[in-house]
């Protein structure tokens, strides 16, 4: 590191392991090495030694035992008579629905609250600012609580929706109920529909393929046409109209797919007990949801404001000076600085949110930690692995955002000289 | 150096229990307290009042046992356990013993490594609806959402009871009867299951009990029953016959009243034996002569519990049935003291 | 002389045009610059009232004096009408103890009332550095002494645990000038036989001459805002030493113990807290030796201060990364040896940066606190919220408990993000 060091690189004598700061380095790290193995070897040999009094042998095989239990919201097959391994993913496929749908929500509800925050209407900026600091100042579980029993407490029960005179009304044209247990909503429904494939661990509609690849050939088609009145431009100095395309592309294509495949919603009938036919969100999930939403927001927000007032207004002036549009200014000039600083807190956002969907266990929604830590963890008794599944599951997750973390972060880097 | 202390601090008030790896009996004995893992609260079996004392039918076996091991029924910390976590603080050794509502079954016997002791109570699940609903049998129930606590057997039986009739429900997971009760009675689903006493227990805690059936169908057997962890048979032993030594009290007619008398009549032999006034039955099990005698003392025979906690004159008001005594149309019944 | 074409006295100034002066200028300025301003202005005023006309009424017909929920139901219902629905405060008012102290025995509430005092004074020498500097000794022994009033026992344990610290640090005095390192070496062999062989006796005979004792106080009647400021405070007290070690280590040239370090910090932030503390209660005995249990509340403790830790010590990594390399060269220069540098010039200076970063981590960490629900402990916002709920008399009951441990949360916390927003203007100006 500095000059200093290097002339004690000559000779070794076995007193430098002491006193020379080059050697005392491994002389540390030895010592190091031998505590922290002595310390997990301590652990580990207690740990065996507990789970052998117990007669209970680490052993990942109940896994492929059968659950035996039911679970309210899966978005994979899964009966009592599937497995604990399938109950965990099914558990581990509600996590992530939740906090994708979460960190999108929150995302764009954070932005607009950042936005509204710095807007020089004082109402509104007041408002803002009261929203952030009560919902940030005040821990998530109570907001889920709080979600949770204004859902459950004050929507009417399923058969308040029964009979000729129902007590409770639907909304939208007989699609929507709001009930205490669930939202019921239509559920796509195709008259030609192209099927399922099923890929083992779960089936993929066909459909929605289809849909997908419309959407993606949309995308691609409309490059080629804007890169064409690109060219026109260039040699003509008259661009070309592209809005008719991009709509027929992006409107035009989906409908028409859609129209082949029949596609007709089917409103949720009132039958018996419950809703039946359509999409039942439960309770849990959008009281998750809407907490997840509302709390991280406050911090996205902050975030937002924090990026918009770093980009200083010199920046805004040059890029004016320089005859670029108020537009162009913000997508060419702000912009791109703005989110060099709040994308990496944003994505830490993501990760808190993700790690916070664990709070689902205070309100029954069937994720990671109450399918495989909890209802697998006691009916089967491994504790140990359980836990360990779900931590390495998390571990994963958080892996993988901070991988595409850092990959944005080296994209955006400034070219420090 | 902090964290250090933490740790010397923790070690001299005694919070740390390091034991060189002795009998549960040793453990207590050397603790001078009985750690009895129980319900986080459900009412007559054990729950806590507005000032954290512990009180049913559950926790007078704990004071039973603490009574019969270190003479003072008030020797008891209690360990408050959910449905999730009871089986884990009884294996890591965070309680000596649970007496919780816990059914005995094969695989939590062999597969979880506990010995059940003996049964307390026979149960079994039912369904409670309100009665608006207007349902009258657990057949009915089809399409319908349920409440039922997470891992508990309550939860695989349901998935059973389901499949066998070929019926479909929706379930709603719930950690405590606390926030069981609260979404059963905000309509946030149809019918609530559990152990039949259970319900009774619960509804028993409603605003308007009236308005709430319990379903004639018993879906399940239940026999709830003490646990200890398997492997320690001086232990299991000890519980076990300390549940005995109540069931037999009452058999014999001996109450927590009439027991200074009683253990005075040297001519009956059975009783003689019980009381330690005669034989010193206690001595086999690691105890003294008198432990049964200080067990029934101190909480009263099995019928005397069962009257005092969950009897007819309770709010929870649950018939003996079952668990009245074997001479007496039921299941109670004691291995002789011999 | 007088010149008659100068004005020697000012005019007065005139008024403003109506439109640009006093509340006008204002409400158009700040609320109708535009149509879409004045519809944004138009609609959130017309939620803020909406929402004031829905609550105001409930919280105006709040009945503070009342045995049950249907009592409080019947008062409203008497006082203002059938229809009217009002706020059962009494709820609070009959239980709030339980959610300051969970079952704490009632009799002895003066113990951490008193305790949390102590407490105060023993961060007053940490948060003003004028006062006397001796007062630092007091922090120092007040864990010890905080212990003994929340939980009870002997008062002679705990000063046998200070005397292993004493024994300690007399034995590194006396080695110290052989060697540094051996006097380390030998001061934790002095502690720790002090600990494991002479604090027993030691506290048995003191206590024999005098028993300074205070009712034990088992954990599981710790609740409430006390079991989440104990674990909170405890949290961040020595998460703090942990997350200096832990940064350090994350910055050191030793590859191993950089590696550790990052290893322990990424995977402590990549897992849930929640499975931390299911590991404290499910986990935690199967890795100490066979027969060990210790309680739930310390386990807690032990896994939210490994937690909290590994966010301190990014957090203390910021400040160390603000510091420019000219510091640590200057410090080179001046021979100073690698813990010398840290104490006197780097770390001072780096946790004067993070001092906000630190205080945010806290505020999450207190709010994190009430996560102790999920392994059985009763916290303040579902645990007793819960219990309370679960009596005949308060059941149905649920706004009031969640607006009154909300508000003191609230309290605690946005007070100290404004501290924290003070402290950081403050530390600006004095700083580049």
């Amino acid at each position: 590191m500095s000059l200093a060091d290097s002339p004690s690189a000559g000779s070794f004598r076995l007193s430098k392991l002491l006193t020379d700061k080059h050697y005392r380095g491994y002389t540390i790290q030895f010592l190091f090495l031998i505590l922290l193995g002595g310390a997990v070897g301590w652990l580990a040999n207690n740990a065996v030694q507990n789970l052998d009094r117990l007669g209970i042998a680490p052993d990942f095989g109940f896994l492929w035992n059968r659950a035996g239990y039911d679970i309210s919201m899966k978005l994979i097959h899964y009966t009592n008579d599937s497995t604990h391994g399938r109950a965990a993913l099914v558990g581990l496929i509600n996590t992530l629905f939740v906090s994708v749908l979460g960190c999108v929500s929150a995302t764009i509800l954070g932005v607009l609250v950042g936005v509204l925050r710095l807007s020089r209407n004082w109402v509104i900026s007041r408002l803002m600012t009261v929203y952030i600091e009560v919902v940030r100042n005040v821990p998530l579980l109570l907001w889920l609580l709080v979600i949770f029993a204004v859902l459950t407490e004050s929507t009417p029960a399923p058969n308040e929706f029964r009979g000729a005179n129902p007590t409770a009304q639907m909304w939208f044209w007989h699609n929507v109920a709001v009930t205490n247990r669930y939202v019921a909503l239509p559920s796509p429904e195709f008259w030609r529909s192209l099927g399922n494939v099923d890929l083992g661990i779960f089936l993929v509609s066909l459909d929605l393929m289809a849909l997908i690849a419309v959407i993606v050939l949309a995308v691609l088609g409309d490059r080629a046409w804007r890169r064409r009145a690109h060219r026109v431009q260039e040699a003509t100095g008259r661009r070309p109209a592209t809005w008719p395309v991009t709509l027929l592309l992006f409107v035009g294509a989906p409908v028409a797919l859609l129209a082949a495949l029949g596609f007709h919603l089917s409103a949720p009938v009132m039958k018996g007990f419950n809703f039946t036919g359509g999409i039942l969100a439960p309770n849990p999930f959008f009281a998750l949801w809407f907490g997840l939403t509302v709390y991280t927001a406050t911090y996205i927000a902050e975030i937002v404001r924090a990026g918009i007032l770093a980009v200083s207004k010199g920046q805004t002036e040059a890029a004016l000076a320089l005859g670029l549009r108020p537009g162009q200014t913000m997508r060419l000039v702000v912009l791109p600085q703005a989110l060099r600083v709040i994308v990496p807190p944003l994505i830490s956002q993501f990760l808190n949110l993700t790690k916070n969907s664990t709070l689902a266990a205070a309100i029954s929604y069937p994720d990671l930690g109450a399918t495989l830590g909890g209802i697998t963890l006691n009916q089967t008794g491994r504790a140990l692995e359980c836990i360990l599944l779900m931590m390495l599951a998390y571990l994963a997750i958080s892996l993988v955002i901070s991988v595409a973390m850092n990959l944005f972060n080296r994209s955006v880097r400034l070219k420090e000289r | 150096m902090k964290k250090k202390l933490i740790w010397a601090a923790v070690a001299a008030a005694g919070l740390v229990a390091t034991t060189a790896h002795a009998g549960t009996l040793e453990d207590v004995k050397a603790r001078g307290v009985l750690n009895c893992g129980v319900n986080v609260g459900l009412a007559g079996f054990g729950a806590p009042d507005a000032n954290g004392n512990w009180s049913g039918f559950d926790v007078s076996f704990c004071r039973a046992v603490a009574a019969a091991v270190l003479g003072d029924p008030t020797k008891v910390k209690f360990v408050p356990t959910t449905g999730e976590t009871r089986f884990t603080s009884l294996a890591s050794g965070e309680v000596d013993m649970l007496a919780r509502n816990s059914t005995w079954t094969f695989k939590r016997e062999n597969d979880l490594k506990l010995t059940f002791v003996a049964p307390n109570y026979y149960d079994g699940q039912g369904f409670m609806v309100p009665k608006a609903l207007g349902v009258s049998s657990a057949k009915e129930l089809e399409g319908a959402t349920i409440c039922v606590q997470t891992g508990t057997t309550t939860e695989l039986n349901l998935a059973d009871y389901f499949k066998q009739h070929n019926m479909k429900y929706t379930p709603v997971s719930i950690k405590t009867d606390a926030e069981g009760k609260q979404q059963f009675l905000a309509g946030a689903c149809d019918a609530y299951t559990t152990d039949a006493s259970g319900l009774a227990a619960l509804r028993a805690t409603f605003e308007k009990p009236a308005d709430y059936v319990i379903l004639p169908e018993i879906i399940s057997k239940e026999p709830l029953a003490p646990v200890v962890r398997k492997g320690d048979d001086q232990w299991a032993s000890i519980v076990r016959w300390t549940v005995f030594a109540l069931i037999e009290a009452e058999e014999l007619g001996v109450t927590s009243k009439n027991i200074d008398e009683m253990s005075k009549m040297t001519d009956h032999p059975e009783l003689a034996r019980l009381l330690g006034s005669q034989d010193d039955l206690g001595g086999e099990l690691g105890l003294d002569k008198e432990w049964a005698k200080r067990a029934i003392a101190a909480v009263g025979n099995y019928g005397e519990i069962f009257e005092a906690t969950i009897g007819a004159n309770t709010p929870i008001g649950l018939a003996r049935g079952l668990n009245a005594q074997w001479n007496k149309g039921g299941l109670m019944y004691a291995m002789p003291f011999h | 002389m007088t010149q008659a074409y100068f004005r020697t006295d000012m005019l007065p100034p005139r008024v403003p045009p109506r439109g640009q002066r006093g509340a006008l200028k204002w409400l158009r300025e700040n609320l109708f610059a535009s149509v879409t301003n004045s519809a944004i202005t138009v609609i959130g005023l017309a939620i803020v009232v909406w929402l004031v006309v829905q609550a105001f009424p409930w919280f105006a017909h709040s009945v503070w004096n009342a045995k049950s929920l249907a009592e409080c139901r019947d008062i409203v219902h008497q006082t203002w009408g059938p229809d009217a629905s009002g706020a059962c405060w009494a709820v609070i008012h009959e239980r709030w103890n339980q959610y300051l102290y969970g079952f704490y025995p009632m009799d002895a509430y003066w113990r951490p009332n008193l305790a949390f005092l102590l407490m105060l004074a023993a961060l007053a020498p940490l948060l003003f550095t004028h006062l006397p500097r001796q007062l630092l000794w007091y922090s120092a022994a007040y864990p010890a002494l905080g212990y003994w009033l929340v939980w009870g026992g002997t008062a002679w344990a705990m000063v046998a645990i200070l005397g292993g610290f004493v024994a300690g640090w007399l034995a590194f005095t006396l080695v110290k000038r052989i060697s540094a390192g051996l006097a380390v070496a030998v001061a934790v062999l002095a502690a720790m036989g002090w600990w494991l062989f002479l604090a027993a006796p030691v506290t048995g005979a003191l206590a024999a001459v005098a028993p300074l004792t205070l009712d034990f106080v088992p954990s599981d009647r710790l609740g409430g805002f006390l079991l989440s400021i104990i674990v909170g405070i405890c949290g961040i007290v020595f998460s703090l030493p942990l997350g200096i070690l832990l940064s350090l280590g994350r910055r050191s040239d030793m590859p191993l113990i950089r590696t550790f370090s990052v290893f322990f910090i990424e995977i402590i932030r990549g897992v849930p807290l929640i499975t931390l503390l299911f590991t404290a209660s499910f986990l935690l005995s199967y890795f100490l030796p066979p027969g060990t249990t210790f309680d739930l509340v310390l386990r807690v403790i032990i896994m939210v201060t490994i937690f909290s830790g590994a966010y301190m010590a990014e957090t203390i990594r910021g400040g160390l990364a603000a510091i420019p390399r000219g510091q640590y060269e200057a410090a080179d220069a001046l021979g100073l040896t690698y813990w010398q540098a840290q104490r006197l010039i780097i770390m001072p200076q780096a946790l004067k940066i993070s001092i906000p970063g630190i205080v945010s981590s806290f505020i999450a960490l207190f709010k994190d606190t009430t996560l102790v629900i999920f392994v059985a402990l009763l916290d303040p916002l579902k645990g007793i919220t819960d219990a309370v709920r679960g009596s005949a008399e308060w059941n149905g009951v649920y706004w009031e408990p969640y607006i009154f441990s909300g508000a003191i949360f609230f309290i605690f916390c946005f007070g100290m993000s404004r501290y924290s927003m003070y402290l950081e203007r403050k530390l600006k100006t004095d700083h580049r």
